[in-house]
């Protein structure tokens, strides 16, 4: 691998950001715990951020012409109904859409 | 000696549930990092170095695409930001020794959260860390055998990758399952749309960063208008 140092750079930020997110609460649980702002956005935050990484995600999935469109569409479709139809089972409906997509990809 | 190893072996009988998902996801995630080309030791790696497991998915496109390291933070940021909430109720106070402390801080993942906040009493620090040391098990040897199998393949399977698209989709839908997520929905929808138009080639940055401003303005008119029952003085802006 010729990027080398990206890569450990990746890593470093990851581990660095990752830790600290998970640490820091611990020593500022006081503050943190009455910050009406802090409490707001734990309530507020998460979806969003979800929502996002879906939509980009989905985008990048989509990428190179309509027929990509479609059969990203067809894949996100079914793992919306699998997961609201069979019981929000994660690993089902993950499967299930990630099946149809690479099926469409492959043979159509 | 019998209480260390009952508590040990309950500890991982609370750990095979999510490690149904969990091995598979990692199975998933070493197969994409075989197909994106590198090396097989860089699953581990990430497993290692940011064990978050979605994360570590996004980050094998982002790597490929050798994004900037500044979005690579933003990305950690706001992707792992929930593991800040989770410690109110995490019982760390149940692990004595500081090393072990550090380790159960650092393997503090969804899924050991999930599992500690369903069942909140009754922890101890053998049980919770050999709960956490499996997940971390399952992830690790999940990404290995995902770059083997990836490795014996003779082709790589193409739109395999959508499987990190698919698992969003379902986390959000697990996130909005009330009527008040609605407007941080719309707001992300907005801003995933804004930041395609403006600057597709870091759309993810952008998005976000747009998502986190309108959040705060939306939490500013919130306590403007009296929303939270208090004047703005004690509305707690840090």
């Amino acid at each position: 691998m010729d990027n080398l140092g990206y890569v450990l750079a990746v890593l470093a930020i990851m581990f660095i950001i990752t830790f600290s997110l998970r640490a820091l609460p611990f020593a500022l649980l006081k503050p943190l715990r009455e910050s009406r702002f802090v409490l707001t956005m734990a309530v507020w935050m998460p979806v969003g951020v979800l929502a996002v990484l879906a939509a980009v995600t989905f985008a990048d999935a989509a990428h190179g012409g309509s027929s990509h469109l479609v059969k990203a569409l067809v894949a996100g479709v079914v793992t919306v109904v699998v997961h609201l139809g069979c019981g929000r089972r994660t690993l089902l409906s993950v499967g299930s859409g990630t099946l149809t997509y690479v099926v469409l990809i492959n043979f159509f | 000696m019998h209480a260390v190893r009952s508590e040990i072996r309950h500890g991982v009988t609370l750990s095979l549930a999510a490690g149904l998902g969990l091995f598979p996801l990692g199975v998933a995630f070493g197969l994409l990092v075989h197909q994106a080309g590198f090396p097989w030791w860089l699953a581990p790696a990430m497993s290692v170095a940011g064990f978050a497991g979605s994360l570590e998915l996004l980050m094998v496109g982002l790597i490929s695409a050798g994004t900037p390291l500044l979005t690579i933070a933003l990305t950690t940021f706001l992707v792992n930001f929930r593991h800040v909430f989770y410690s109110f109720s995490f019982p760390l106070h149940v692990v004595p020794n500081p090393l072990a402390k550090v380790y159960s801080v650092y393997a503090m993942i969804d899924e050991a959260y999930a599992v500690t906040a369903a069942q909140p009493q009754g922890w101890t620090g053998r049980r919770l860390l050999a709960m956490q040391f499996s997940f971390h098990l399952y992830w690790i040897v999940g990404g290995l055998v995902g770059v083997l199998a990836g490795s014996l393949l003779p082709a790589p399977i193409a739109g395999l990758e959508f499987a990190l698209c698919a698992l969003f989709i379902t986390l959000t839908l697990d996130a909005a399952r009330s009527r008040a997520q609605v407007p941080s929905l719309l707001l992300a929808a907005a801003s995933s749309a804004v930041a395609y138009l403006v600057i597709p080639d870091s759309a993810l940055f952008v998005a976000l960063l747009l998502f986190v401003f309108l959040l705060v303005l939306r939490f500013l008119l919130a306590v403007r208008s009296g929303r939270f029952g208090s004047s703005a003085r004690d509305s707690g802006v840090v």
